[in-house]
Parts: C-alpha cells; structure tokens; sequence
C-alpha cells in the first residue's frame, strides 16, 4: 500500500532528522512507531501525509508516486493525518470539522457518532467551538474523531495518547482496534503507550533518523532497550544511567 | 418597492414579504411602509426625518423590523431613529441598511442616528446588518451613530454585521449603563478592495453590578483598512470585557486601539486584541481533510466571522 524508498530528511544547518528511510506498509496492517523523542517519528509521519517534503528519496501510494503531491491530493486519495497537537479554530466548531472531515453535511445525530465513538457526549460537544476553551484531552479525541469520521485506506495518529487520561485511552484502543477489522484499511500509530505496542502487528524502531528494528514487540522491545551501543543511544542512556 | 430594493430587503433582513407585527420599511430617505402593532407603536417624527419606536412595559417575545434601504446612487440618506423600551419588555429588533449604486457613478450614503432607552429590566436583541451592492464606481458609505442608555437590570445585545460591498464606514457606538445593566456587543466586519471602516465604542459603566462585553472580529482583505477603538470607563464596581480579533490579508491593515479606565478600585476591565494572518497550521490541518488552500482559508474565515 505504502511504500517508501529511501526517504532522507535535512533542515538547512541542522542535523539530518531522516536518514534513507525505507520502509512499506500493507494494507491491512497495524503499525506503531516507538522511539525516543527526537527520533524522527513526528517528522516520518509528516513527509507520508505531505505537510513536509523529503529532500531525497520517493513514496508511493498503490504503486502511485505521490512524493510531489500537495497536501491536499494525498488526503483525497486516502492517507489521513492525526496530530500530536490538534490545531484549534476560532468560530468552527465541532460539527464544522466533522463535516469537513466527513466530506458531506452530516446532521448532528449522523456527526455525534463519531463524538460517541471517542467517548465524548456529543451534546455537549458537537456545537461548541474548536477555541482555547476545549482541553488538551478534549480537542484530542475530537481529532481521532475527524480521522475516524475520514475513514480513509491509510490512518496515522500522531501520540494519540497524548493528553488523555488512562481511562479513556482504554477506550480508544478499543476504537483502533475496530479500524483494523476492516482489512482494507491500514493505520500506523506513534506511541510510547506500551497498551498501542501490545495490540499492533508490527512495531517499528526509530532512532536518530533511522529505523533500527521491525517486528514483532517480543523481538522489537528487547533490541531497543538493549542496543549494542547503549550509551550513544538517546532511547537507553536513561536505562543505563538509572 | 424595486426589484434592487426588493433584494437588498432580504439581504439585510430576511424578509421576502412585508413581517407580521410592527416594522416601517424606509427606501431612498422615504417610508415607504408602515406598520404598528397592539405593543409596538411606530410614530413619524414631524422635526426631522426619522422614526420613534415605542415598546410597551412588559411586551414579550416580539419583533420590530426598521430596514432602511437606498436602492439608487445619488442619495442621501440621514434619519434619526429613537426606540423607547417599557419596562419588562423583551423584544428583538432587525434593522439594517442596503445601499445600493446600481451601475452609477453617483455614491450613495445612508447615516442613520439610533438612540435606545431600555426600561427597567427590559431586554433587547438588536441585530443590524450593513450591505453595500452595485457594479458602479460610485462609493457606498454608511456612517451608523448608536446611543443605548440602559436603566437599572436593563440587558441589550447587538449583532452588527457589516460583510463586503460598503466603502467607507463610521462606526460610533456610545452606551451609559445603570445598575445591574448587561451591554453584549458582537461586531462582524469584512473589508475588501480599498475600503475603510472605523469602529469606535465608548462605554461608562455608572451602575454598581453593571457589565460590558464587547466582542470585535474582522477580516482585512485586499487594501482595505480598519480601526477598532474601544473605550470603556468603569466608575464604579462593574465588569468590562473587550475583545477585538482580527485576520489581515493581503495588504489589509487592521489597527486596534484600546482604552480602558477604572474609575473605581472596584472595576475590573480588561481588554485583549489579536490581530495577524491566518494560521498557516490551520490550512495545513484543513488540507489533511482533503480541501484546498483556497478552501481551506475560506472555511477558516467564515467560520472566524459566524
């Protein structure tokens, strides 16, 4: 589904952020990303949804080159993008970002579904403005719902445990899960919630800008705890120290 | 009444035919047609051109629809209109002004004078909505003056709406609150192409417990220009919130001048103002979902102005 050759990330004076990515998704799957922070996953999860532009290498879609589509044209076709910090508006409102999401007017009881599958009430919620008004938790579940709403062949949650208590996060693997029965549709999750590692088919390693590991998270685990060089490793200096 | 007329009525006010209830409907500095109701009475002013508004104490639930329209180019228009609200009532008001200019070169301009008296514990929705139309290079100017003295408890909301096609407007809204009395303004404004619009507010709060909330958004297109100036004086133990919130285009410049003055240790006021472009993070959110640039600022502006 997902295929992505080579792929190389550099910010102008700074350090490399991608190095020669290679990575492919099929359809069907359930990927976590994991890793320390600064490990490149944010910024991998970015360049496939198009927000940013690899400096080198090539993504294709279904066998499509989408590596110069807009933004726009790679929602369209079907990869849709969660953000680790949700984006808030000044007089949209919940019910506005759903339908924009959806891609059709919905009536509220047909967009409150969505609300309820993220474990908010939707009366409460489903005229109320995507402001400064919202927490952290709530505008974040609103996100996973216009995601969910989008229904798209590929889905990609940027930390959705961020800012959500552990209660509701219970809840919403139970949403992730119900995504993955569809065996058409493929989601690629980063979390650092072990929970997210325990239920994805393939966890997937990043440090400093590569992928060190893939697979199962009885192989994956253990490698990236105990890397051959635990001291230059961001991810385990914190273990070695302790 | 025109078919220019006609469309500029329901552009301002809704209305497709004459209301129900009371409403006097005015077109090129004329009446054109009247009508009271059993607590509403619409009196002509026989000293100057214009209109008293007389609401009877204890009057619910009722509307009172005072459109005024200039449907050619060439006039204008100053009327003096003066509302006068009985104690108790709670009603809505829809005014509004059209102007036209056809395919004139000739402007047009309607100034129209508001002055509201709320009785005691009476409550008023006043929404206003300011259109300017016309293909000509005529210039489209609406200069609203608005006075609002609210008795003890007294509540008043106005909705202005002014969105595009007015080329130079105004604005000068003055209020004295009693005790216990609620001021709520919501300001919407739109300019585009070369236009100016100036948005003055000067409030005393007089009356212990009395409140203001005074909320500004407006969008600066093109080269057009704006000045929100607020001025609220807080003499006693009050509440003041003022709020201007802008999104600047293109070359639009969006000025913001507060004034805020406690008279009294037992005011609390506070003003706040955030003016710049659109959120770049927003459109690209926005294109996550599938829409365009184009679209995406689109929503992002009409949902800042709803």
């Amino acid at each position: 589904m997902l295929k992505l050759e080579n792929i190389s990330f550099e910010v102008e004076n700074e350090k490399e952020i991608l190095k020669n990515v290679n990575l492919t998704i099929e359809k069907g799957k359930f990927i976590a990303i994991t890793g320390p922070n600064g490990g490149g996953k944010s910024t991998l999860a970015r360049i496939i949804s198009g927000v940013l532009k690899p400096t080198r290498g090539k993504i294709t879609f279904y066998g499509e080159d989408i590596t110069d589509l807009s933004i726009t044209e790679r929602a369209q076709k079907g990869i849709s993008f969660g953000f680790q910090q949700p984006i808030r508006f000044k007089g949209i409102t919940v019910h506005d970002l759903i339908n924009i999401a959806k891609g059709e007017d919905l009536s509220a009881l047909e967009a409150s579904h969505y609300l309820s599958e993220v474990g908010l009430c939707a009366k409460d919620y489903i005229h109320r403005e995507l402001d400064d008004k919202l927490s952290g938790g709530e505008i974040k579940r609103i996100e996973i719902a216009t995601i969910i709403a989008r229904d798209t062949a590929l889905s990609i949650f940027d930390e959705p445990e961020a800012g959500i208590d552990l209660w509701s996060f219970n809840h919403l693997i139970d949403v992730f899960m119900k995504i993955h029965k569809n065996k058409e549709k493929s989601i690629v999750i980063i979390s650092h919630q072990e929970r997210i590692l325990d239920v994805a088919d393939e966890i997937i390693a990043m440090v400093d800008g590569a992928i060190i590991v893939r697979g199962a998270k009885e192989s994956v685990l253990p490698e990236l705890l105990h890397c051959e060089n635990p001291e230059n490793c961001a991810y385990c200096q914190d273990i070695v120290e302790a | 009444m025109n078919e220019i007329a006609k469309k500029l009525l329901k552009d301002v006010t809704g209305l497709e035919d004459m209301p129900k209830g009371a409403y006097n409907i005015r077109e090129n500095s004329k009446t054109v047609s009247r009508q009271s109701s059993e607590n509403i009475e619409i009196v002509g002013k026989e000293d100057k051109s214009g209109i008293d508004i007389i609401v009877k104490p204890n009057t619910k639930s009722e509307s009172v629809f005072i459109p005024a329209l200039v449907s050619c180019g060439g006039v204008s228009d100053l009327v003096y209109n003066d509302f006068f609200i009985g104690e108790n009532a709670d009603i809505t008001i829809i005014a509004g002004c059209g102007v036209s200019t056809g395919d004139s070169c000739d402007g047009s301009e309607h100034n129209g004078i508001h002055r509201f008296f709320l009785g005691k514990n009476s409550r008023v929705r006043y929404v206003e909505k300011h259109i300017g139309v016309g293909t000509g290079t005529g210039k489209r100017v609406i200069d609203p003056v608005t006075e609002v003295v609210q008795e003890e408890n007294s509540y008043m909301e106005m909705e202005t709406t002014q969105i595009k096609g007015v080329d130079s407007t105004r604005r000068f809204t003055k209020a004295n609150l009693k005790v216990g009395a609620t001021l709520v303004i919501k300001e919407k404004l739109m300019t585009h192409g070369e236009q100016f619009a100036e948005s003055k507010f000067e409030v005393d709060m007089d009356g212990e417990d009395s409140r203001v909330n005074l909320i500004s958004r407006s969008v600066a297109r093109d080269y057009s220009r704006q000045t929100f100036i607020s001025k609220i004086s807080g003499n006693t133990r009050c509440m003041g919130h003022s709020e201007c919130d802008a999104i600047i285009m293109d070359h639009g410049v969006v000025s913001a001048i507060p004034e805020i003055t406690a008279n009294s240790l037992d005011a609390a006021l506070i003003h706040e103002a955030a003016i710049g472009k659109i959120a770049g993070e927003q459109i690209i959110k926005l294109m996550t979902l599938g829409l365009t640039e184009g679209e995406a600022e689109a929503k992002i502006i009409d949902g800042f102005l709803n």
